[in-house]
């Protein structure tokens, strides 16, 4: 009958009759080297994990039956990258939403990878740290093993095996940018895991906006002051113009050897009214 | 979701218009450049020729992950075949561990793919493997939603044994008429030759493309403001 007491989940999943996704996530999840076999060689459970889809089968069946799900914190979002002569700036605002609510008026989106690598996150944000947080450690293990400086293709093809495996189920659509030994490099990765190669790019609610900005005035060879500019009009353009974005930029330049992350870099939505008085909060109040 | 901002969350896929097609002496890939996500255009200029060997590529078209993803595990098998066979692996060899892959996880994958290349025993070669995982030959072979338009183009067009430039010149055309009727198509023309020399790989950017039945000349466009270099964008 298979595997004994390795977690009862394993035996249900086994009785039912495999569904799709499962098969074949079974299929492309396993460690061993995929299998160009027939399906039916694989019959077996994996006890070792790996992502059960069960829990989404059965959201599909409550949203089905009219259960709103739970707003979680999303990053509506504004997130941009652009390559210019000497490397690549990143830049990001700052609003984290949940539902229509700002949770956070001031969050980070632009995601530490390597010391020269950063990644803009948009999607859900528990997701973005998770996978940016995951793959950034997964490097630093690779750099001690290697002896070498990171490189910007590595980051992205961790990032896209990982987020294919999920099937578009951890929603974390990112801008990676960064310069190696091989020069500057600029990529977006999508929830499914498919990613471009672009010289500018946007991502987020707000990528429409931003994007307009970039198609209209960006042109190869940018300078560095030219470069921040752009990005920060491309950003301000998604925090006005899209109810998902808002609150202050943030920017990340990184060039051959140095990175600057500038963080609140404009701050073009400050509090309109503050008391004169202050504000006192007294105890037990 | 608001129908104006399109689903940002829908699957990244490539509404495309592939091409493979084989001339006396080697084969022609063409694709046009434009990938989807919902209405909203995420890369008007992506590359869906993809390398596979030195003398093997694929044009990929469906869903841009999958289709990456099945492209990149079967790059790394025929790395791996070709130091185990010691010489270049063949059209037939690359075309089947597509096959495979498409086959054997059809339920998951949605992908359709067209492979094409060179090799010393079989010459040009291009092979189809659509969404099921049917692999065919075929002298030549049209992919993706643009593709529609095509079947009919092609039954009068084609013939055998035409030159590389004949050939080329056919790919272009082809993919600029679906490029003009296809919503899910547009963007640049690319172009991959292969053949015993090498591979060539060419670009026809958007307004090199000829214009077709009611199509207008591109009047105020940004191609002219920009050539202008006048500072104010909207100054004639």
């Amino acid at each position: 009958m298979g595997m004994k007491g390795n977690g009862s989940n394993h035996e249900c999943s086994r009785e039912r009759v495999k569904g799709e996704e499962e098969a074949a996530a079974e299929l492309l999840l396993c460690r061993e080297p995929i299998r160009i076999m027939s399906k039916g060689e694989v019959d077996y459970v994996h006890a070792r994990g790996g992502f059960s889809f069960d829990s989404c089968r059965r959201n599909e069946m409550l949203l089905n039956k009219g259960l709103k799900p739970s707003s979680f914190l999303k990053t509506g979002t504004t997130i941009v990258g652009l390559i210019f002569q000497d490397g690549v700036i990143l830049g990001a605002d700052t609003r984290a939403t949940e539902g229509p609510i700002v949770a956070d008026k001031n969050c980070e989106k632009i995601h530490y990878m390597a010391p020269n690598i950063y990644c803009c996150g948009a999607g859900t944000a528990a997701d973005t740290e998770a996978v940016t947080d995951t793959i950034s450690s997964h490097l630093k293990l690779h750099r001690y093993h290697t002896a070498r400086e990171s490189r910007v293709v590595t980051a992205l093809t961790l990032l896209k095996s990982h987020l294919f495996r999920y099937q578009g189920h951890v929603s974390a659509a990112l801008v990676l940018g960064g310069v190696d030994v091989t020069g500057p490099h600029l990529h977006t990765i999508y929830p499914h895991g498919s990613t471009d190669s672009l010289p500018f790019a946007t991502m987020g609610s707000g990528s429409l906006a931003a994007m307009a900005v970039f198609e209209s005035k960006y042109h190869e060879g940018l300078s560095r002051d030219e470069g921040v500019k752009l990005v920060c009009e491309a950003i301000c353009s998604g925090i006005f113009n899209d109810l998902g974005s808002g609150s202050n930029v943030d920017i990340c330049v990184i060039t051959k050897g140095q990175k600057e992350y500038l963080r609140n870099h404009l701050l073009p939505n400050p509090r309109t009214y503050i008391s004169s008085k202050g504000y006192s909060f007294s105890k037990k109040t | 979701m608001d129908p104006s901002v399109g689903d940002l969350n829908s699957p990244h896929s490539m509404g495309t218009t592939i091409i493979g097609v084989t001339y006396n002496g080697g084969v022609v890939l063409g694709a046009d450049s434009r990938t989807s996500t919902g209405v909203y255009v995420a890369n008007r200029a992506s590359d869906k020729i993809t390398q596979l060997t030195d003398n093997v590529y694929v044009c990929r078209s469906g869903s841009a992950a999958d289709s990456q993803i099945v492209s990149d595990y079967v790059r790394y098998f025929l790395h791996q075949h070709t130091i185990q066979l010691g010489e270049p692996a063949t059209v037939k060899v690359a075309a089947n561990l597509v096959r495979l892959l498409s086959y054997n996880n059809k339920s998951m994958l949605q992908t359709g793919l067209i492979i094409g290349g060179w090799d010393k025993y079989e010459g040009g070669k291009i092979y189809g493997v659509p969404l099921g995982g049917t692999i065919l030959e075929q002298p030549f072979a049209i992919g993706g939603s643009g593709s529609t338009y095509l079947y009919g183009f092609f039954d009068q067009e084609w013939k055998e044994g035409m030159t590389k430039d004949e050939a080329e010149k056919l790919v272009v055309k082809a993919v600029s008429l679906a490029i003009a009727r296809d919503g899910a198509s547009g963007g640049v023309v690319r172009t991959v030759i292969i053949n015993s020399d090498g591979v060539t790989r060419n670009f026809y950017p958007g307004d090199s493309l000829p214009l077709w039945h009611e199509e207008l000349e591109p009047q105020n466009s940004l191609l002219d403001i920009l050539s202008s270099s006048s500072s104010e964008p909207m100054v004639s």
